[in-house]
């Protein structure tokens, strides 16, 4: 036995370890040891106490480190990951040790998971979310809408924005573990998530859930009108919580569904509107200044009411114009459904197509979409409705045109 | 990897007991006798005679805390030890039983906290400090089980209480009521034993303290010729940093103080070396330190130990 003393050496080592951990990860230029963060962003207590407790060891604060992982295990004993990290500093007392994670048992796969938290926990704690930026893709949101959601995969964090009227508004932000596989959702079984706009579409009735799902579960809308016409399968991406044995899970362990931890998932259901709430699933966000999402909304808006007007003259080749060769509408291409358009429109004496409600969501990724949801109030000389109308529109040589068109 | 490692009860209590009754003390050597032997009840017979005739002999509570311990009785054991730690404060043996008994029943963070308190009042006690890191290690183990939801079982039912029959010496000698941390481990092989307990003496190798002394003198000329590489080079990843301070900032505070006088000559002057039973050794020697703007010396002491065949200095110490 030559566990004996307090080891300085292997404290030292245990920093490096750490600091390792986290550069292999980083993004973003980060040095632990040098300076103190400059702003500790207020997390949630846990994942705050949690993180102050790394930087504690970056610093050599043993002690520090220590309290502050008994404090946050005091009230979420099933934090694996302070679990974790406590083993680290008792056993640092007893031999040198290199990285974060260092027990006899347990397969390297999870280690490797909890190291994986532990770098991004560190990373959520050192973003700097600008104040006059926001996401690029929430241009307009109808006034009922209350709230949407933005994920950023690359920092494990689920933005929650408010609709103010004028403008999208940060509320609060989750930590989330996403798909073990990653983004961009192709097939049944691939353990991704889908990269894109959605919507919550239902809530589970909690007594029919699993413990598995934690307190609450709401599906999304996967797959999407634009993940159909590419063939993109697969279904039940959730949003919901996490099992009572633990209190999160890494970064990167679902089977593509969007876990929260049970505390943050109460807190954020409260805020969701079943059948609306628009999520948008990003690898990494786009921060803009409002300015750019202004010019992005007016310039989109100028594409749809000149859509509406050319549909409302009777004008076939004029409304035909504001569609995409790649057209596609139930399984008719642009010239068969420009065919019958064109035999409907010569029915009427007249027509008039009032939008409202309207909301505008960019989509994101490298392709420019985006998703345009509203209200249509369509009346003519033979047939008036009222539909929840959903349309794509891309951007073919410098014209926003629309690509898919349906019912919302 | 289950087990706990053994951890070492302390199973003698050098205590100069300064009301030693003829009667009393020869009931002690009688319970001693029989506790060795193995007859528990009567060993515990004659020594609770002892204690009704003198309550505060903290010898005979000791032992008494001994054989319940054998007599597999760990909650009554615990109340003894913890009495003593009460009314002797400053004697570490009953703070590091009490810490066995409490692994035992997997209560590490008592022990922990039991084995702090024998090291704060003896900062050199080499078997609480042994004690300690199996009780952290054990603990790490905990944690981490519960990081990886690994269900080992009841690991407190696994506990194997281990008692060292082969009875040894305490590394301490605690003077009467004296809350002074004992600064010489090295005094401790060569102790007198106020118990019936053999104690073994350490013999030094010649070999040994020939490769120690060495290293002392390896250890000045790196100092002397300003090589503070090879100066760091002679301390132990173990080295206890004075002050609990971060070991990179003692390095770096070291390396300042090295290089910044022009010159240097520390010399070691008439060192003794002498070995503890875990075999660490222990140089004492006057250290004559000369620059271009001090000049003094005085006792010094460095304990080191034998990593991979090289001698490397585990603590230090100006007396």
């Amino acid at each position: 036995m030559s566990a004996r003393y307090y080891q300085a050496g292997s404290r030292q080592t245990l920093l490096q370890g750490l600091v390792a951990v986290v550069a292999a990860g980083a993004t973003y230029a980060w040095s632990m040891s040098i300076t103190p963060p400059p702003a500790l962003r207020e997390l949630k207590s846990s994942e705050a106490m949690l993180v102050r407790a790394l930087l504690d060891i970056g610093d050599s604060k043993f002690t520090s480190a220590f309290d502050h992982i008994n404090n946050v295990l005091a009230v979420n004993p099933n934090f694996r990951l302070a679990q974790l990290v406590k083993g680290d500093l008792l056993l640092a007392r007893t031999r040198a040790i290199n990285s974060i994670g260092n027990p006899s048992g347990g397969s390297v796969e999870q280690v490797a998971g909890l190291r994986d938290e532990a770098r991004a926990r560190l990373m959520r704690s050192q973003f700097e979310r600008s104040a006059d930026l926001v996401p690029r893709y929430l241009l307009q949101l109808p006034q009922y809408e209350k709230f949407a959601l933005v994920l950023d995969s690359t920092k494990s964090t689920l933005f929650v924005f408010e609709n103010t009227g004028t403008g999208a508004s940060y509320v609060a932000d989750y930590y989330v573990s996403i798909g073990k596989n990653g983004l961009e959702k192709l097939r049944e079984g691939d353990k991704r998530t889908p990269i894109g706009v959605y919507n919550v579409v239902s809530q589970l009735p909690k007594e029919r859930l699993s413990d598995f799902y934690g307190t609450g579960a709401y599906p999304l809308s996967y797959p999407n009108e634009w993940d159909r016409i590419r063939g993109r399968d697969g279904h039940g991406i959730w949003l919901h919580g996490t099992p009572r044995d633990t209190y999160s899970r890494p970064p990167r362990a679902s089977d593509g569904c969007i876990v929260l931890n049970n505390e943050d998932l109460e807190k954020l259901s409260a805020k969701l509107q079943i059948g609306s709430t628009p999520v948008i699933i990003a690898d990494s966000i786009e921060w803009v200044k409002p300015d750019e999402v202004a010019t992005l909304r007016a310039d989109l808006a100028v594409a749809i009411e000149s859509w509406r007007h050319d549909w409302e003259s009777r004008n076939t080749d004029s409304y035909l114009r504001h569609y995409s060769k790649q057209f596609n509408s139930n399984g008719l291409n642009f010239s068969q459904w420009a065919a019958q358009k064109r035999q409907v429109n010569a029915a009427k004496g007249w027509i008039k197509v009032q939008v409202s409600d309207m909301s505008l969501l960019l989509y994101p990724g490298k392709q420019q979409m985006a998703v345009a949801t509203f209200a249509q109030d369509y009346a003519s000389s033979n047939l008036s409705n009222r539909m929840l109308k959903r349309q794509y529109w891309i951007r073919e040589d410098n014209t926003w045109r629309i690509l898919l068109e349906g019912a919302g | 990897m289950t087990r706990i490692p053994l951890l070492r009860l302390v199973a003698t209590l050098l205590l100069i007991s300064q009301m030693q009754l003829g009667f009393a003390a020869n009931s002690y050597e009688d319970a001693s006798k029989l506790f060795k032997q193995g007859n528990y009840p009567g060993a515990l017979e004659k020594i609770e005679a002892v204690i009704t005739a003198n309550p505060r002999d903290a010898r005979a509570r000791f032992l008494k805390g001994l054989i319940l311990t054998e007599q597999n009785k760990p909650a009554e054991a615990i109340k003894v030890f913890t009495s003593l730690t009460e009314d002797y404060p400053e004697l570490p043996e009953p703070y590091n039983n009490l810490a066995v008994l409490y692994a035992s029943q997997g209560q590490y963070d008592k022990a922990r906290k039991s084995l702090e308190m024998a090291i704060r009042t003896h900062p050199s006690y080499a078997i609480a400090h042994e004690n300690l890191g199996d009780v952290y290690a054990k603990m790490a183990s905990e944690a981490y089980d519960k990081a990886l939801q690994l269900d080992r079982g009841n690991a407190a039912a696994q506990t194997k209480l281990a008692m060292i029959k082969d009875l040894f010496s305490g590394s301490v000698v605690p003077g009467k009521g004296s809350p002074e941390p004992i600064a010489e481990p090295g005094g401790a092989a060569t102790a007198p034993s106020t118990s019936t307990v053999p104690v073994k003496p350490a013999v030094p190798p010649k070999a040994d303290s020939d490769a120690v002394l060495a290293a002392v003198n390896g250890w000045a000329k790196a100092w002397s010729h300003k090589n503070a590489d090879d100066y760091l080079g002679y301390y132990a990843p173990s080295f206890q940093v004075p002050g609990g301070e971060a070991r990179a900032n003692w390095e770096a505070t070291r390396r300042d103080r090295i290089m910044k006088p022009k010159q240097i000559e520390v010399t070691v002057g008439s060192p003794k070396v002498s070995f503890e039973a875990d075999g660490r050794a222990v140089v004492k020697f006057r250290q004559g330190y000369k620059s271009d703007t001090l000049d003094t010396s005085g006792a010094k002491t460095l304990t080191l130990v034998k990593n991979n065949e090289r001698w490397q200095i585990i603590q230090e110490r100006m007396n």
